[in-house]
């Protein structure tokens, strides 16, 4: 009999569903014609007004600011978060921690930032770019908690002891073992996290205020006003980031899982 | 050669298991010794309480006079081969064996003088720079003693090391071992399951039982002496038959023409179902009735198709081969007689010559000196289920080494337990 082409036939449908939007905005971006409709030349023309765009840039660095905040803060609490999950693995505290941990993540996320926007009114916070990173921090850790936690979980503690047998102290032991071996997960979740907080748009639109004006939401209010060619570029630009981060992070929890 | 290494009374419980109960225990400097016992001894636990991973409930260690109980695992001078080897993954060979001297901040000269002497003894000086992922199970072995070596401890103490490679690589290990313990001279501190690594190496041995230690001495006495039937049956193999002690023997003389009669105190007459009186040597001085168990090695059974001259001493049997297994050296005979399956394991010194080998069915002849058996307690049925608990899982923690509970699935059983009945 011969094999059925459906199976062949539904994966490119759903490769197609999910990447021809995306190759359609990409290849848009280098049109310079200003309709998506119809092809003019191959140019860089948006990416160039892009760069002469001030409050692109503003935007940019808003982005970043509270990227690199949220990641960094998030890789150390997500870590220690981590740690603890681990070490009392078991313990109806610990199972109480996971669930807190663990729901971020499945949590809507306009339920989130509605309540961290009541929260910080109540708390009569000024908006702006800490209650964004703040907010980021939130489910970022739980990314960062969780691919640690996976690393944990295939880690021969004899190590540990096998450092401390050889006559390094507590802090020795973390810091010459202990955050190496597990540096490329903290990494990898690091790296996730970043993705996440860049692209972050129910959330940031929450809880931003005036001038913390983040990417995501430049581009919404750019599509408001109508500047698709434009939006396409910058979407273009973002995208390609959150692939390296991405690949960078898969890399690096493969890799060492293979070492273990 | 000093007692140098004590453990005074030492207990360590986990919850309500004993994992190692009251035990005192010297070992003497240079030695090799070994703890040798069946999964959830506390074999392992002893050895981590020295390490200074585990703080015992009672008791303590004294290291060369020193009481070294309360002491961080850093701060004493012992080193540990891990089970699972335990090596940096992150770090090459070279920065795995100089990690300790790197921790106690010796002057880099020395440093890579000390690693260079290590590589050189474990023979991986064009392995340096590789990490750990990329060498083989036996080179990472080497990698883990170089790494404990090379910080010059008072006593090295190995985890049951052999147990994750190949029986061949094994074999080899053995002799590295061997080889590398006459090199440097310190007293390791040995680990495991396995018989015949502990026979192999050891100065002496502790076979441990339920936390205690059950008998202690050189392989040769443990093997030809076991005090209890534990120790005969963990130890190589044998036979158990169930008896009673009768009247000693009688010993006579001729003395000037007369014949005197004098009860012999060294030997006693034992009697066991279906089989004629026996003899054994009673040097315990077990008295009269009381129940036994009589120990047999296979190797001391001769068998043969003819009845053997009567000899002071000799006992005889007679019985039936039941099943025959040619090793190559040497050959397994199953022997029935009545209740009993007795293992027997007769040396091929001649084997092509002998013009009939002894077939199944046959009817035998089994003989033995009467100062090869060895009464003993009664062989428990604990004592079979802690000989047939499979060993220890690579990189399992303690504590759920010492749940003692029976696998469905018993592994290889222990040939010991197969001759009673």
């Amino acid at each position: 009999m011969k094999p059925s082409r459906l199976p062949l036939i539904v994966t490119w449908a759903v490769i197609a569903f999910f990447y021809v939007p995306i190759a359609i905005l990409v290849v848009n971006s280098f049109n310079s014609s200003r309709f998506g409709g119809s092809w003019e030349s191959t140019s860089l023309k948006w990416y160039i007004r892009l760069m002469n765009e001030p409050s692109i840039w503003h935007a940019l660095t808003n982005t970043l600011i509270i990227a690199t905040t949220a990641t960094l803060a998030s890789m150390v609490l997500g870590t220690s978060a981590a740690f603890a999950l681990h070490r009392f693995a078991g313990s109806k505290l610990q199972k109480l921690h996971y669930s807190v941990i663990y729901l971020p993540l499945v949590l809507p996320e306009i339920l989130m930032g509605l309540s961290l926007l009541l929260f910080f009114v109540q708390l009569k916070v000024q908006l702006g770019l800490a209650t964004i990173a703040v907010a980021h921090v939130t489910f970022c850790l739980s990314y960062v908690a969780m691919t640690v936690l996976a690393r944990l979980q295939d880690f021969d503690f004899a190590i540990i002891e096998a450092a401390q047998d050889l006559g390094a102290g507590w802090w020795t032991t973390v810091w010459k073992v202990l955050l190496p071996m597990l540096a490329p997960g903290i990494l990898a979740g690091g790296l996730l996290a970043f993705t996440l907080s860049i692209d972050d748009f129910v959330i940031s639109f929450f809880v931003a205020g005036p001038g913390s004006t983040t990417l995501p939401i430049k581009i919404y209010s750019m599509i408001k006003y109508g500047a698709p060619p434009l939006i396409n570029a910058l979407s273009t630009i973002l995208l390609a980031i959150t692939f390296l981060c991405v690949a960078a992070s898969q890399y690096l929890s493969n890799r060492d899982r293979k070492a273990a | 050669m000093s007692e140098f290494l004590e453990f005074e009374d030492v207990s360590k419980h986990y919850g309500a298991v004993k994992a190692v109960d009251h035990v005192s225990l010297t070992v003497k400097q240079g030695e090799f010794f070994s703890l040798l016992g069946p999964s959830g001894c506390g074999k392992t636990t002893l050895l981590r309480i020295l390490a200074g991973f585990e703080q015992p409930d009672t008791g303590r260690v004294l290291l060369g006079g020193e009481d070294v109980t309360d002491l961080p695992p850093y701060e004493r001078k012992v080193n540990t081969i891990f089970q699972s080897y335990a090596l940096f993954p992150h770090l090459s060979v070279w920065d795995n064996i100089a990690f300790g001297l790197k921790v106690a901040k010796r002057p880099k000269k020395e440093i890579k003088a000390e690693v260079a002497k290590m590589l050189a003894l474990i023979q991986m000086e064009d392995q340096a720079w590789k990490k750990p992922d990329q060498i083989s199970g036996g080179q990472k072995q080497r990698v883990a003693i170089a790494r404990a070596l090379v910080n010059k401890p008072r006593v090295l103490l190995l985890d049951e090391p052999l147990a994750a490679l190949d029986l061949k690589l094994r074999q080899r290990m053995l002799i590295e071992l061997d080889l590398i313990h006459d090199e440097v001279g310190i007293t390791f501190l040995y680990v495991t399951h396995d018989q015949g690594e502990a026979m192999s190496l050891s100065d002496r041995i502790a076979v441990m039982k339920l936390g205690k230690i059950e008998q202690l001495g050189t392989p040769a006495e443990i093997y030809e002496a076991p005090r209890s039937s534990f120790v005969a049956a963990f130890i190589g193999d044998t036979n158990f038959f169930d008896g009673i002690v009768a009247e000693p023997l009688e010993k006579n003389s001729v003395l000037d023409g007369f014949l005197s009669v004098a009860v012999d105190k060294d030997y006693s007459r034992l009697k066991i179902e279906d089989f004629p009186d026996l003899e054994c040597f009673n040097d315990k001085q077990i008295k009269e009735g009381e129940h036994i168990f009589l120990s047999i090695r296979p190797e001391k059974l001769r068998i043969s198709r003819e009845r053997p001259e009567p000899l002071p001493h000799l006992n005889v049997i007679e019985g039936h081969v039941e099943d025959v297994i040619y090793l190559g050296s040497q050959t397994k005979y199953w022997v029935r007689t009545g209740d009993y399956r007795i293992s027997v394991i007769r040396q091929h010194s001649r084997y092509l010559l002998d013009e009939k080998p002894i077939r199944w069915r046959e009817k035998v002849w089994l003989s033995w000196h009467a100062d090869d058996g060895f009464m003993l307690e009664k062989y428990s049925e604990q004592d079979e289920n802690l000989i047939q608990l499979p060993p220890e899982e690579v990189g399992e923690t303690t504590e759920s080494n010492q749940i003692l509970a029976r696998p469905a699935d018993a592994g290889e059983p222990a040939a010991a337990g197969d001759a009673a009945r």
